[in-house]
């Protein structure tokens, strides 16, 4: 008879058991249903459907733009993060409180904001329309929503890591001769990489979801500049439930894959 | 244990007491976008009406908004709804079909007027002085001008524009569907912005000066106006022709019985269609059916050549798959490239 190791802290068996039963409720049955609906389609059905060219367009511009918006909340989130923890300044609290606002924002607001601004006409799109290019109603506005939506992820995964890093090491390294470019290089990005891929993976997730602020700023043309949450809208606007979970299947898988290939690369950081 | 069983005495007297004095009734009114300021007014108006007769009752309606596909979704997956005053029959259609049982198929012969207390029509809303000389649908397709509506695939009013667009096309071309579609397809190529619903693309037009027209439910465009300075700013043409945007009312039925409003639920469809109710409607810029009031009002709704529905395009269960489901004409018009 093998005895169960039993751990240090008691309660594993009412924490574990709360927490199957959260996630089942919260994450796992919803999910579950979808492709329980989707099983509807013989896989010839949701073949056809989830590859239909309009359906291939919004993809790729959904799974793109998250892309291009997560990178660019990678590369300003993490100048970000090093602002607010490097550096004393007065109206620094007040900045970090900020990152947070897009969170608190309704989505629909950020959208409809961002338009008004970035609209041909607006007060910044104006400029951008002098310079012969459109921001709003582009993929590249559809990018900018996204972006500012997805802001706060990499800036709160990076920034506790940040403070974390004892400025000694950065010192002794110095010490011994290396330069900027190399504490950089060799101190810092090794410390910060693995939560910096969290939060670009949390931004990138959340971009290819989002609807709310997209569907403003976007103008929905097809083939252009509509997004993969919003043809699942159309489904839906036609009473067509197993075409949209179709569609919502295959964005969860091609997430969930995404997702998966990420963490896999933060574990081979981890423990080389 | 007796505080419970004190309680349970007290809820107990309570739901006697009042059943025998008077009634407390709680309505959902369950609508589309552009109605909010019309059934505010009238819920006030069969209030008073009901409270004239019944005195001692006590009715809070309740009011719900949003795009009219959304909102048929929400009370076929529960959403208890007495009533339901949709931007299209197919909506409700929709309704009965998913939901058996929540209201007959053949509802709409169970009030006057096809169920439709009220109607409207498709209009153009041009910036002030009409800068791009806007008369009819044909100069909407010129070079140069631009051109929003929402997406007929989300928006309810959105498919009104179109097959608004698509009469003119075959009016304009003595009945060729071919050519009907050709116009409808050069239309679209003048729409550079395709909203999800009737007040996103009213935003997109207003606020953000997209566009140089705006295909818009008649009672929006007044609405527009009516907005502070909206008379500086914009002008409504009325095209030579367009079509009869029919909303229609509801029971739902099953939820009405459920909670014991079959009678008022009932009373507060009928009532729309009486002088009082009609005056309202008026008065928030949708076309009256009573003849007295529509006198009242000719002032306010110009005269035109109207396309309905059922006549022109076999009623929405036709023209729902021909036009608007996957495949059909709307999606003709992009492909891909």
């Amino acid at each position: 008879m093998s005895r169960r190791i039993s751990p240090v802290i008691p309660g594993f068996g009412l924490t574990l058991g709360y927490t199957l039963v959260y996630l089942s409720l919260i994450v796992l049955i919803p999910l579950a249903a979808m492709f329980v609906h989707a099983a509807q389609l013989t896989w010839d059905q949701f073949w056809a459907i989830i590859t239909a060219p309009r359906v291939l367009a919004a993809l790729q511009l959904s799974f793109g733009t998250a892309f291009v918006a997560a990178i660019i909340n990678g590369v300003i989130g993490t100048v970000l993060a090093w602002v607010l923890v490097r550096y004393t300044f007065p109206g620094r609290k007040v900045i970090d409180a900020m990152i947070d606002l897009p969170f608190a924002l309704p989505t629909a607001v950020a959208g409809i904001a961002l338009t008004a601004l970035y609209a041909p006409n607006g007060w910044i799109g104006q400029f951008a329309n002098d310079l012969g290019f459109k921001i709003a109603y582009t993929p590249m506005g559809i990018t900018l929503a996204l972006t500012f939506v997805t802001l706060p992820f990499v800036v709160r995964t990076v920034q506790p890591v940040l403070a974390d890093i004892p400025r000694e090491i950065e010192e002794a390294a110095a010490c011994l001769g290396a330069k900027p470019l190399q504490v950089f290089r060799y101190i810092l990005v090794p410390a910060l990489l693995p939560a910096w891929l969290t939060g670009f993976a949390l931004a990138f997730a959340r971009g290819v979801g989002e609807y709310g602020s997209v569907i403003f700023i976007a103008g929905n043309m097809p083939f252009k500049t509509e997004i993969l949450p919003l043809l699942i809208m159309v489904k839906l606007d036609q009473y067509d439930y197993t075409g949209a979970t179709a569609i919502g299947v295959m964005m969860l898988v091609v997430s969930f894959i995404l997702l998966l290939i990420i963490n896999l690369i933060q574990r081979r950081i981890e423990k080389p | 244990m007796s505080l419970r069983r004190y309680a349970l005495a007290a809820l107990a007297s309570a739901i006697f007491a009042g059943s025998a004095v008077a009634k407390d009734y709680e309505l959902l009114n369950v609508s589309y976008d552009p109605t909010r300021e019309l059934y505010q007014d009238y819920n006030t108006e069969f209030t008073n009406f009901w409270k004239a007769s019944h005195p001692g009752d006590n009715v809070k309606i309740q009011q719900s908004h949003g795009g009219s596909g959304k909102q048929a979704r929400g009370v076929v997956d529960g959403l208890r709804a007495d009533v339901v005053t949709l931007a299209l029959a197919g909506d409700i259609d929709e309704i009965a079909k998913l939901n058996k049982g929540s209201l007959p198929e053949n509802w709409q012969t169970r009030l006057p007027d096809a169920s439709t207390p009220y109607t409207s029509t498709i209009v153009f809303l041009v910036r002030k002085g009409n800068p791009k000389g806007i008369k009819d649908w044909g100069d909407l397709t010129k070079d140069g001008v631009s051109v929003i509506t929402p997406n007929p695939k989300t928006s309810g009013g959105a498919r009104w524009n179109f097959l608004a667009a698509y009469a003119y096309g075959l009016k304009a071309n003595g009945g060729d569907e071919e050519k009907a579609k050709e116009y409808v397809k050069t239309l679209f190529k003048h729409v550079p912005v395709l909203d999800t619903g009737a007040r996103g693309s009213t935003i997109t037009f207003v606020n953000n000066g997209q566009g140089d027209v705006l295909l818009a439910w008649e009672n929006e465009a007044f609405l527009a106006l009516k907005e502070d300075g909206g008379t500086d700013k914009f002008d409504i043409v009325v095209p030579s022709l367009s079509i009869l945007a029919e909303p229609p009312v509801a029971v739902v039925d099953k939820n009405a019985e459920k909670k014991g409003n079959t009678e008022i639920a009932k009373a507060y469809l009928e009532h729309l269609y009486s002088p009082a109710g009609q005056e309202i409607a008026a008065k928030n810029f949708y076309r009256p059916r009573d003849a007295a009031v529509a006198a009242k009002y000719a002032q306010q709704f110009p005269k035109l050549e109207l396309v309905t529905i059922d006549k022109d395009f076999g009623g929405w269960k036709t023209a729902q798959p021909k036009f608007f489901n996957d495949g059909g004409v709307f999606d003709q018009i992009y492909q891909a490239q």
